[in-house]
Protein backbone atom coordinates (compact mmCIF):
# COMPACT_ATOMS: atom_id res chain seq x y z
CA UNK A 1 0.00 0.00 0.00
CA UNK A 2 1.73 2.94 -1.18
CA UNK A 3 -1.10 6.12 -0.39
CA UNK A 4 -2.87 8.04 -2.29
CA UNK A 5 -1.86 11.11 -4.55
CA UNK A 6 -3.83 14.11 -5.53
CA UNK A 7 -3.54 13.82 -9.44
CA UNK A 8 -6.23 16.73 -10.18
CA UNK A 9 -7.61 19.96 -8.68
CA UNK A 10 -9.28 22.65 -10.35
CA UNK A 11 -11.64 25.56 -9.43
CA UNK A 12 -14.34 26.90 -11.86
CA UNK A 13 -13.32 29.39 -14.67
CA UNK A 14 -13.99 32.20 -12.32
CA UNK A 15 -14.77 32.62 -8.78
CA UNK A 16 -16.69 35.60 -7.41
CA UNK A 17 -19.89 37.05 -8.95
CA UNK A 18 -21.32 34.34 -11.40
CA UNK A 19 -25.09 34.92 -11.46
CA UNK A 20 -25.04 32.76 -14.54
CA UNK A 21 -24.11 29.61 -12.97
CA UNK A 22 -26.57 27.57 -11.03
CA UNK A 23 -24.74 25.91 -7.67
CA UNK A 24 -25.08 22.55 -10.15
CA UNK A 25 -23.42 24.24 -12.71
CA UNK A 26 -20.77 25.40 -10.13
CA UNK A 27 -20.12 21.52 -9.35
CA UNK A 28 -20.37 20.32 -12.97
CA UNK A 29 -17.68 23.44 -14.31
CA UNK A 30 -15.23 22.42 -11.56
CA UNK A 31 -15.58 18.88 -11.81
CA UNK A 32 -15.02 19.10 -15.94
CA UNK A 33 -11.69 21.30 -14.95
CA UNK A 34 -10.38 18.47 -12.73
CA UNK A 35 -10.85 15.90 -14.62
CA UNK A 36 -9.07 17.88 -17.82
CA UNK A 37 -6.16 18.52 -15.64
CA UNK A 38 -5.71 14.91 -14.01
CA UNK A 39 -5.93 14.20 -18.18
CA UNK A 40 -8.46 11.49 -17.57
CA UNK A 41 -12.18 11.23 -18.82
CA UNK A 42 -15.16 11.25 -17.25
CA UNK A 43 -15.66 7.79 -17.45
CA UNK A 44 -12.28 6.83 -15.05
CA UNK A 45 -13.78 7.90 -12.28
CA UNK A 46 -15.61 5.14 -10.17
CA UNK A 47 -16.32 7.06 -7.32
CA UNK A 48 -17.76 10.73 -5.79
CA UNK A 49 -18.07 12.56 -2.88
CA UNK A 50 -19.60 16.02 -2.39
CA UNK A 51 -21.94 17.49 -0.07
CA UNK A 52 -26.08 17.72 -0.25
CA UNK A 53 -27.24 19.57 -1.67
CA UNK A 54 -27.01 18.97 -4.95
CA UNK A 55 -25.29 15.73 -3.14
CA UNK A 56 -23.29 13.12 -4.96
CA UNK A 57 -26.35 11.14 -6.85
CA UNK A 58 -27.10 14.36 -8.57
CA UNK A 59 -23.22 15.37 -9.67
CA UNK A 60 -22.32 11.66 -10.61
CA UNK A 61 -26.01 11.21 -12.61
CA UNK A 62 -25.10 14.76 -14.40
CA UNK A 63 -21.78 13.84 -15.35
CA UNK A 64 -22.61 10.29 -16.29
CA UNK A 65 -20.71 8.69 -13.74
CA UNK A 66 -21.68 5.42 -12.47
CA UNK A 67 -19.82 5.60 -8.73
CA UNK A 68 -18.90 2.41 -7.28
CA UNK A 69 -18.21 4.18 -4.07
CA UNK A 70 -19.88 7.12 -3.04
CA UNK A 71 -19.85 9.84 0.53
CA UNK A 72 -21.97 12.83 0.71
CA UNK A 73 -20.42 13.76 4.48
CA UNK A 74 -21.96 17.11 4.81
CA UNK A 75 -20.76 18.59 7.66
CA UNK A 76 -20.05 22.23 7.02
CA UNK A 77 -17.20 24.23 5.04
CA UNK A 78 -15.01 21.61 6.20
CA UNK A 79 -16.73 18.53 4.39
CA UNK A 80 -14.16 18.08 1.35
CA UNK A 81 -11.36 17.76 4.21
CA UNK A 82 -13.01 15.08 5.29
CA UNK A 83 -14.33 13.79 1.41
CA UNK A 84 -10.35 13.56 0.99
CA UNK A 85 -9.67 11.22 4.11
CA UNK A 86 -12.60 8.84 3.60
CA UNK A 87 -11.54 8.78 -0.51
CA UNK A 88 -7.74 7.88 0.89
CA UNK A 89 -9.47 5.53 3.06
CA UNK A 90 -11.93 3.79 0.10
CA UNK A 91 -9.06 3.80 -2.96
CA UNK A 92 -6.65 1.94 -0.14
CA UNK A 93 -9.02 -0.48 0.79
CA UNK A 94 -10.02 -0.96 -3.21
CA UNK A 95 -13.81 0.05 -2.82
CA UNK A 96 -12.98 2.93 -5.81
CA UNK A 97 -9.61 3.71 -7.67
CA UNK A 98 -9.85 7.17 -9.15
CA UNK A 99 -12.48 9.78 -6.69
CA UNK A 100 -13.76 12.93 -7.63
CA UNK A 101 -14.50 15.62 -4.69
CA UNK A 102 -16.87 18.36 -6.10
CA UNK A 103 -17.91 21.66 -4.71
CA UNK A 104 -20.25 24.33 -6.32
CA UNK A 105 -21.99 27.08 -4.27
CA UNK A 106 -24.30 30.16 -5.68
CA UNK A 107 -23.43 32.44 -2.55
CA UNK A 108 -23.47 35.34 -3.35
CA UNK A 109 -25.88 35.43 -6.37
CA UNK A 110 -28.01 32.15 -4.61
CA UNK A 111 -28.86 30.54 -7.93
CA UNK A 112 -30.70 27.15 -7.58
CA UNK A 113 -29.59 27.77 -4.10
CA UNK A 114 -31.18 26.06 -0.70
CA UNK A 115 -31.93 28.42 1.62
CA UNK A 116 -30.76 27.62 5.49
CA UNK A 117 -33.29 28.20 8.39
CA UNK A 118 -32.77 26.03 11.95
CA UNK A 119 -36.05 24.14 12.61
CA UNK A 120 -37.80 25.86 15.53
CA UNK A 121 -37.38 21.94 17.05
CA UNK A 122 -33.96 21.73 16.50
CA UNK A 123 -31.22 22.55 19.58
CA UNK A 124 -30.31 25.62 17.43
CA UNK A 125 -34.08 26.72 17.00
CA UNK A 126 -34.98 26.18 20.45
CA UNK A 127 -31.87 27.47 22.24
CA UNK A 128 -30.02 29.57 20.18
CA UNK A 129 -32.21 31.03 16.92
CA UNK A 130 -34.94 32.70 19.50
CA UNK A 131 -31.88 34.93 20.43
CA UNK A 132 -31.70 36.68 17.26
CA UNK A 133 -29.23 34.76 15.59
CA UNK A 134 -28.55 35.67 12.12
CA UNK A 135 -26.55 33.87 10.06
CA UNK A 136 -22.72 33.32 11.00
CA UNK A 137 -21.90 36.67 11.72
CA UNK A 138 -24.10 37.18 14.85
CA UNK A 139 -22.38 33.54 16.04
CA UNK A 140 -19.50 32.72 14.69
CA UNK A 141 -18.01 35.39 15.97
CA UNK A 142 -19.45 35.25 19.65
CA UNK A 143 -16.21 33.46 21.43
CA UNK A 144 -13.86 36.41 20.45
CA UNK A 145 -14.47 38.49 23.25
CA UNK A 146 -13.56 35.54 25.99
CA UNK A 147 -10.44 35.18 23.92
CA UNK A 148 -9.97 39.06 23.95
CA UNK A 149 -10.29 39.50 27.47
CA UNK A 150 -8.21 36.05 29.08
CA UNK A 151 -5.25 36.73 26.57
CA UNK A 152 -5.41 40.20 26.09
CA UNK A 153 -5.88 39.70 22.14
CA UNK A 154 -6.01 43.81 21.02
CA UNK A 155 -8.91 44.93 18.48
CA UNK A 156 -5.72 46.27 16.37
CA UNK A 157 -4.06 42.48 16.50
CA UNK A 158 -7.75 40.79 15.52
CA UNK A 159 -7.75 43.52 12.51
CA UNK A 160 -4.56 42.93 11.40
CA UNK A 161 -5.59 39.55 10.14
CA UNK A 162 -6.97 41.09 7.76
CA UNK A 163 -4.18 42.95 6.82
CA UNK A 164 -1.84 39.93 6.33
CA UNK A 165 -3.98 38.23 4.23
CA UNK A 166 -4.77 40.96 1.83
CA UNK A 167 -0.64 41.03 1.11
CA UNK A 168 -1.23 37.44 -0.38
CA UNK A 169 -4.28 38.66 -2.03
CA UNK A 170 -2.95 41.25 -3.45
CA UNK A 171 -1.06 39.04 -5.12
CA UNK A 172 -3.20 37.17 -6.81
CA UNK A 173 -4.91 38.25 -9.81
CA UNK A 174 -8.30 36.11 -9.11
CA UNK A 175 -8.70 37.36 -5.90
CA UNK A 176 -12.09 39.75 -5.23
CA UNK A 177 -10.32 41.95 -3.17
CA UNK A 178 -6.63 43.29 -3.73
CA UNK A 179 -5.66 46.62 -2.84
CA UNK A 180 -3.56 46.74 0.28
CA UNK A 181 -5.31 47.93 3.41
CA UNK A 182 -4.46 49.32 6.90
CA UNK A 183 -5.47 48.44 10.67
CA UNK A 184 -7.25 51.71 10.35
CA UNK A 185 -9.26 50.94 7.40
CA UNK A 186 -10.15 47.52 9.33
CA UNK A 187 -11.53 49.68 12.48
CA UNK A 188 -12.95 52.09 10.46
CA UNK A 189 -15.10 49.68 7.88
CA UNK A 190 -18.88 49.35 9.54
CA UNK A 191 -19.08 47.25 12.44
CA UNK A 192 -20.94 43.86 12.05
CA UNK A 193 -20.92 42.24 15.10
CA UNK A 194 -18.85 43.89 18.12
CA UNK A 195 -16.22 43.40 18.07
CA UNK A 196 -15.72 42.63 14.39
CA UNK A 197 -15.93 45.14 11.51
CA UNK A 198 -16.99 44.04 8.17
CA UNK A 199 -13.39 43.38 6.61
CA UNK A 200 -12.70 40.75 9.40
CA UNK A 201 -15.69 39.10 8.31
CA UNK A 202 -15.13 36.72 4.69
CA UNK A 203 -16.50 37.33 1.51
CA UNK A 204 -19.68 35.79 0.21
CA UNK A 205 -19.29 34.73 -3.29
CA UNK A 206 -20.09 31.81 -6.04
CA UNK A 207 -17.54 29.58 -6.98
CA UNK A 208 -16.37 25.89 -7.06
CA UNK A 209 -13.66 23.63 -6.91
CA UNK A 210 -12.82 19.96 -7.53
CA UNK A 211 -10.18 17.29 -6.93
CA UNK A 212 -9.14 13.64 -8.71
CA UNK A 213 -7.39 11.63 -6.01
CA UNK A 214 -6.12 8.05 -6.97
CA UNK A 215 -3.70 5.63 -5.55
CA UNK A 216 0.61 6.57 -5.35
CA UNK A 217 1.42 3.77 -7.47
CA UNK A 218 -0.14 5.78 -10.63
CA UNK A 219 1.99 8.98 -9.39
CA UNK A 220 4.31 9.92 -12.67
CA UNK A 221 1.24 9.17 -14.99
CA UNK A 222 -0.77 12.15 -14.90
CA UNK A 223 0.46 15.50 -16.29
CA UNK A 224 0.81 17.28 -12.89
CA UNK A 225 3.54 16.57 -10.20
CA UNK A 226 1.53 14.55 -7.32
CA UNK A 227 0.50 16.02 -4.62
CA UNK A 228 0.56 13.05 -1.98
CA UNK A 229 -2.17 12.89 0.91
CA UNK A 230 0.46 12.23 4.20
CA UNK A 231 -1.92 12.41 6.67
CA UNK A 232 -5.28 13.60 7.41
CA UNK A 233 -7.49 13.95 10.65
CA UNK A 234 -11.29 14.68 11.44
CA UNK A 235 -13.04 15.60 14.57
CA UNK A 236 -16.48 17.66 15.84
CA UNK A 237 -17.36 19.73 19.33
CA UNK A 238 -20.86 20.86 19.34
CA UNK A 239 -23.23 21.09 16.72
CA UNK A 240 -24.21 24.86 19.19
CA UNK A 241 -21.45 27.39 19.60
CA UNK A 242 -23.16 28.45 22.85
CA UNK A 243 -21.65 24.64 24.04
CA UNK A 244 -17.98 24.91 23.01
CA UNK A 245 -16.00 23.47 26.07
CA UNK A 246 -13.91 26.21 25.98
CA UNK A 247 -14.21 29.86 24.39
CA UNK A 248 -10.58 30.02 24.04
CA UNK A 249 -9.85 26.95 21.85
CA UNK A 250 -11.11 24.89 19.52
CA UNK A 251 -10.89 21.50 20.34
CA UNK A 252 -12.17 20.06 17.11
CA UNK A 253 -9.66 21.87 15.51
CA UNK A 254 -6.97 20.13 18.10
CA UNK A 255 -8.39 16.56 17.81
CA UNK A 256 -8.17 17.08 13.73
CA UNK A 257 -4.55 18.17 14.01
CA UNK A 258 -3.30 15.72 16.13
CA UNK A 259 -4.78 13.20 14.08
CA UNK A 260 -3.53 14.46 10.79
CA UNK A 261 0.33 14.95 12.04
CA UNK A 262 0.51 11.87 13.45
CA UNK A 263 -0.21 10.32 10.48
CA UNK A 264 2.46 12.34 8.56
CA UNK A 265 4.59 11.78 11.37
CA UNK A 266 5.35 15.47 11.24
CA UNK A 267 5.52 18.13 13.68
CA UNK A 268 4.97 22.25 13.11
CA UNK A 269 8.73 22.62 11.93
CA UNK A 270 8.24 20.69 9.29
CA UNK A 271 5.52 22.59 7.67
CA UNK A 272 6.50 25.13 5.01
CA UNK A 273 2.84 26.43 3.96
CA UNK A 274 -0.48 26.39 5.96
CA UNK A 275 -4.14 27.49 4.92
CA UNK A 276 -6.31 28.13 7.87
CA UNK A 277 -9.96 28.33 7.06
CA UNK A 278 -10.73 31.85 7.95
CA UNK A 279 -14.51 33.02 7.96
CA UNK A 280 -13.71 35.43 10.36
CA UNK A 281 -10.44 37.01 11.55
CA UNK A 282 -10.17 35.05 14.65
CA UNK A 283 -10.11 31.77 13.04
CA UNK A 284 -6.28 31.87 11.83
CA UNK A 285 -5.38 33.01 15.36
CA UNK A 286 -7.56 29.94 16.75
CA UNK A 287 -6.18 27.82 14.06
CA UNK A 288 -2.47 28.67 14.86
CA UNK A 289 -2.91 27.48 18.57
CA UNK A 290 -4.89 24.36 18.01
CA UNK A 291 -1.95 23.10 15.75
CA UNK A 292 0.93 24.30 18.30
CA UNK A 293 2.49 26.59 16.04
CA UNK A 294 2.59 29.06 18.45
CA UNK A 295 1.88 28.97 22.47
CA UNK A 296 -1.38 29.66 23.62
CA UNK A 297 -2.84 33.09 23.59
CA UNK A 298 0.46 34.35 21.50
CA UNK A 299 -0.80 34.20 17.67
CA UNK A 300 -2.43 37.49 17.80
CA UNK A 301 0.72 38.94 17.82
CA UNK A 302 3.02 36.41 15.66
CA UNK A 303 0.14 37.45 12.81
CA UNK A 304 0.80 41.39 14.04
CA UNK A 305 4.68 40.69 14.06
CA UNK A 306 4.81 39.77 10.21
CA UNK A 307 5.41 36.35 10.35
CA UNK A 308 1.94 34.94 8.33
CA UNK A 309 2.49 37.50 5.72
CA UNK A 310 4.72 37.89 2.58
CA UNK A 311 8.38 37.02 3.98
CA UNK A 312 7.28 35.87 6.62
CA UNK A 313 8.30 32.40 8.38
CA UNK A 314 5.11 30.55 7.93
CA UNK A 315 3.20 31.51 4.67
CA UNK A 316 -0.57 31.37 6.00
CA UNK A 317 -3.78 31.74 4.12
CA UNK A 318 -1.79 32.08 0.64
CA UNK A 319 -4.73 32.85 -1.55
CA UNK A 320 -5.76 35.52 0.50
CA UNK A 321 -8.53 33.68 1.99
CA UNK A 322 -12.35 33.66 2.34
CA UNK A 323 -11.36 37.14 3.69
CA UNK A 324 -10.08 38.78 0.43
CA UNK A 325 -9.88 35.66 -2.15
CA UNK A 326 -13.45 33.81 -1.80
CA UNK A 327 -16.04 32.79 0.26
CA UNK A 328 -18.83 30.89 -1.23
CA UNK A 329 -20.43 29.15 2.04
CA UNK A 330 -18.11 26.28 2.07
CA UNK A 331 -14.59 27.32 2.01
CA UNK A 332 -12.45 24.51 3.00
CA UNK A 333 -11.90 23.24 -1.17
CA UNK A 334 -10.76 26.46 -1.74
CA UNK A 335 -8.33 26.07 1.33
CA UNK A 336 -7.21 22.72 -0.12
CA UNK A 337 -6.74 24.08 -4.13
CA UNK A 338 -4.57 26.82 -2.50
CA UNK A 339 -2.33 23.51 -0.61
CA UNK A 340 -2.50 21.74 -4.29
CA UNK A 341 -1.06 25.11 -6.16
CA UNK A 342 1.52 25.55 -3.86
CA UNK A 343 2.50 22.22 -3.59
CA UNK A 344 2.79 21.92 -7.01
CA UNK A 345 4.52 25.31 -7.56
CA UNK A 346 2.04 26.84 -9.42
CA UNK A 347 0.37 29.17 -7.13
CA UNK A 348 -0.26 32.74 -7.64
CA UNK A 349 1.84 33.89 -4.92
CA UNK A 350 4.25 31.00 -4.60
CA UNK A 351 5.85 30.36 -1.86
CA UNK A 352 9.46 28.99 -2.06
CA UNK A 353 9.34 25.53 -2.89
CA UNK A 354 7.29 23.85 0.48
CA UNK A 355 7.90 19.91 0.73
CA UNK A 356 4.69 20.08 3.09
CA UNK A 357 1.80 22.19 2.99
CA UNK A 358 -1.02 21.91 5.80
CA UNK A 359 -4.63 22.61 5.60
CA UNK A 360 -6.71 23.14 8.46
CA UNK A 361 -10.87 23.37 7.59
CA UNK A 362 -13.69 24.52 9.72
CA UNK A 363 -16.81 23.08 9.38
CA UNK A 364 -20.15 25.00 11.06
CA UNK A 365 -19.07 27.63 13.72
CA UNK A 366 -16.15 25.31 15.07
CA UNK A 367 -18.64 22.75 14.91
CA UNK A 368 -16.08 20.23 12.89
CA UNK A 369 -13.09 20.10 11.59
CA UNK A 370 -10.52 18.33 9.07
CA UNK A 371 -7.08 18.72 8.53
CA UNK A 372 -4.83 18.07 5.90
CA UNK A 373 -0.77 16.82 5.60
CA UNK A 374 -0.10 17.31 2.32
CA UNK A 375 3.21 16.77 0.46
CA UNK A 376 5.68 16.52 -2.52
CA UNK A 377 6.96 13.59 -1.62
CA UNK A 378 5.89 10.43 -0.20
CA UNK A 379 7.70 9.59 3.54
CA UNK B 1 -40.54 42.97 9.01
CA UNK B 2 -40.77 39.21 10.17
CA UNK B 3 -41.31 37.69 13.71
CA UNK B 4 -38.77 36.48 16.05
CA UNK B 5 -37.89 32.81 15.93
CA UNK B 6 -40.11 31.43 18.16
CA UNK B 7 -38.84 27.67 20.03
CA UNK B 8 -40.95 24.52 19.31
CA UNK B 9 -40.63 22.50 22.28
CA UNK B 10 -39.98 18.47 21.49
CA UNK B 11 -40.51 15.53 24.52
CA UNK B 12 -36.81 16.10 25.12
CA UNK B 13 -36.65 19.60 26.48
CA UNK B 14 -40.59 19.89 27.59
CA UNK B 15 -39.44 20.04 31.04
CA UNK B 16 -37.44 23.23 30.57
CA UNK B 17 -39.94 25.42 28.61
CA UNK B 18 -42.42 24.12 31.46
CA UNK B 19 -39.78 25.60 34.07
CA UNK B 20 -39.85 28.93 31.57
CA UNK B 21 -43.88 29.17 31.89
CA UNK B 22 -43.68 29.06 35.71
CA UNK B 23 -40.50 31.61 36.28
CA UNK B 24 -38.46 28.41 37.06
CA UNK B 25 -35.13 27.92 35.05
CA UNK B 26 -35.08 23.95 34.92
CA UNK B 27 -31.85 22.06 33.94
CA UNK B 28 -31.07 18.67 34.32
CA UNK B 29 -28.48 16.98 36.29
CA UNK B 30 -26.28 13.29 36.67
CA UNK B 31 -27.05 11.09 39.62
CA UNK B 32 -23.88 9.25 38.75
CA UNK B 33 -21.36 11.92 38.35
CA UNK B 34 -23.40 14.86 39.72
CA UNK B 35 -22.50 17.01 36.49
CA UNK B 36 -25.49 19.71 35.86
CA UNK B 37 -25.78 20.06 32.08
CA UNK B 38 -27.23 21.86 29.12
CA UNK B 39 -29.18 22.17 26.82
CA UNK B 40 -31.55 19.10 27.62
CA UNK B 41 -30.67 15.70 26.77
CA UNK B 42 -31.66 12.21 28.16
CA UNK B 43 -28.06 11.35 28.73
CA UNK B 44 -25.19 12.78 30.85
CA UNK B 45 -22.54 14.40 28.86
CA UNK B 46 -19.83 13.75 31.21
CA UNK B 47 -20.20 10.16 31.82
CA UNK B 48 -22.98 8.57 29.28
CA UNK B 49 -25.28 7.91 32.30
CA UNK B 50 -28.91 7.62 31.22
CA UNK B 51 -29.54 8.22 34.64
CA UNK B 52 -30.85 11.68 34.97
CA UNK B 53 -32.77 14.75 36.69
CA UNK B 54 -34.23 17.96 36.18
CA UNK B 55 -33.34 20.19 38.91
CA UNK B 56 -34.68 24.18 39.29
CA UNK B 57 -31.39 26.52 39.20
CA UNK B 58 -30.42 29.35 41.25
CA UNK B 59 -31.20 31.96 37.99
CA UNK B 60 -28.04 33.52 38.89
CA UNK B 61 -25.19 34.05 36.15
CA UNK B 62 -22.30 35.56 34.80
CA UNK B 63 -21.43 37.32 31.43
CA UNK B 64 -19.30 34.87 29.64
CA UNK B 65 -18.64 36.41 25.85
CA UNK B 66 -21.28 38.35 23.35
CA UNK B 67 -21.31 40.18 20.07
CA UNK B 68 -23.42 43.36 19.72
CA UNK B 69 -24.78 42.28 16.32
CA UNK B 70 -26.11 45.17 13.79
CA UNK B 71 -27.62 42.80 11.11
CA UNK B 72 -30.39 41.87 12.55
CA UNK B 73 -32.72 38.75 12.57
CA UNK B 74 -36.23 38.87 11.75
CA UNK B 75 -37.90 40.85 14.15
CA UNK B 76 -35.05 42.37 15.69
CA UNK B 77 -35.28 45.08 13.26
CA UNK B 78 -36.05 47.82 16.27
CA UNK B 79 -33.21 46.53 18.24
CA UNK B 80 -30.52 46.91 16.39
CA UNK B 81 -27.61 46.40 17.91
CA UNK B 82 -28.66 44.65 20.19
CA UNK B 83 -26.33 41.53 22.07
CA UNK B 84 -26.31 38.07 21.75
CA UNK B 85 -24.85 36.85 25.15
CA UNK B 86 -23.20 33.27 26.78
CA UNK B 87 -24.10 33.56 30.13
CA UNK B 88 -22.39 31.25 32.80
CA UNK B 89 -25.28 29.43 35.04
CA UNK B 90 -23.59 29.55 39.02
CA UNK B 91 -23.78 25.72 38.46
CA UNK B 92 -21.80 25.73 35.55
CA UNK B 93 -23.35 25.07 32.09
CA UNK B 94 -23.59 28.04 29.61
CA UNK B 95 -26.76 29.27 27.41
CA UNK B 96 -27.37 31.69 24.97
CA UNK B 97 -29.38 34.20 25.95
CA UNK B 98 -30.50 38.04 24.89
CA UNK B 99 -29.38 40.69 28.06
CA UNK B 100 -31.87 42.90 29.52
CA UNK B 101 -31.81 46.00 31.52
CA UNK B 102 -28.45 47.18 30.02
CA UNK B 103 -27.52 49.25 27.56
CA UNK B 104 -25.99 47.35 24.39
CA UNK B 105 -22.51 48.77 24.54
CA UNK B 106 -18.86 47.58 24.91
CA UNK B 107 -18.89 49.89 28.11
CA UNK B 108 -21.88 48.59 29.60
CA UNK B 109 -21.31 44.76 28.60
CA UNK B 110 -18.15 43.99 30.82
CA UNK B 111 -17.33 40.08 30.65
CA UNK B 112 -18.24 38.21 34.48
CA UNK B 113 -20.39 41.11 35.37
CA UNK B 114 -23.16 39.10 37.34
CA UNK B 115 -26.09 38.49 35.90
CA UNK B 116 -29.87 37.05 36.94
CA UNK B 117 -32.31 35.43 34.80
CA UNK B 118 -35.76 36.08 34.22
CA UNK B 119 -38.54 35.93 31.55
CA UNK B 120 -40.15 36.73 29.04
CA UNK B 121 -43.55 36.27 26.94
CA UNK B 122 -43.10 35.26 22.87
CA UNK B 123 -46.09 33.77 21.41
CA UNK B 124 -46.91 30.49 23.69
CA UNK B 125 -43.81 29.95 25.21
CA UNK B 126 -41.73 31.82 27.88
CA UNK B 127 -37.68 32.49 27.08
CA UNK B 128 -35.23 33.17 29.70
CA UNK B 129 -33.03 36.11 29.49
CA UNK B 130 -30.87 37.54 31.75
CA UNK B 131 -30.54 41.33 33.27
CA UNK B 132 -27.58 42.79 35.82
CA UNK B 133 -27.60 41.17 38.87
CA UNK B 134 -28.19 44.17 41.79
CA UNK B 135 -26.39 43.93 44.94
CA UNK B 136 -28.59 42.54 47.48
CA UNK B 137 -28.50 45.29 50.35
CA UNK B 138 -26.75 43.55 53.02
CA UNK B 139 -23.69 42.95 51.05
CA UNK B 140 -24.12 46.43 49.16
CA UNK B 141 -21.04 48.59 51.15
Amino acid sequence: MTGVIIAGAAETDRVGKLPDHSTLQLHVEAALNAVADAGLILKDIDGIATVSSPGPVQIAHSLGIEPRWMDGTGVGGTSFLLHVRHAAAAIMAGYASTVLITHGESGRSRVGATRFAPAPTSIQGQFEAPYGVFGATSAFTIPALRYMKDYGLTHEQLAYVAVAQRRWAAQNPRAMYRDLITVDDVLASRMVAYPFHLLECCLVTDGGGALILTSADRAGKFPKPPVYVLGTGESSETPVISQMADFTESKAFRLAGQAAFAEAGIGTGDVAHLMIYDAFAHLPIYGLEALRFVPKGEAGAFIADGNTEPGGSLPLNTNGGGLSYTHTGMYGMFAIQESVRQVRGEAAAQVDAPEISVVLGNGGMFATSGVLVLGKHPR
Amino acid sequence: MGLKAVPEPTPETQPFWDGCAVGELRIQRCLDCDQPYFYPRPVCPGCGSARVEWFTASGEATLYSYVINYRPAPGFEDEVPYAIAVVQLAEGPRMMTNLTGVASTPEDLVLDMPLRVTFTRRSDVSLPLFAPATMAPESAP
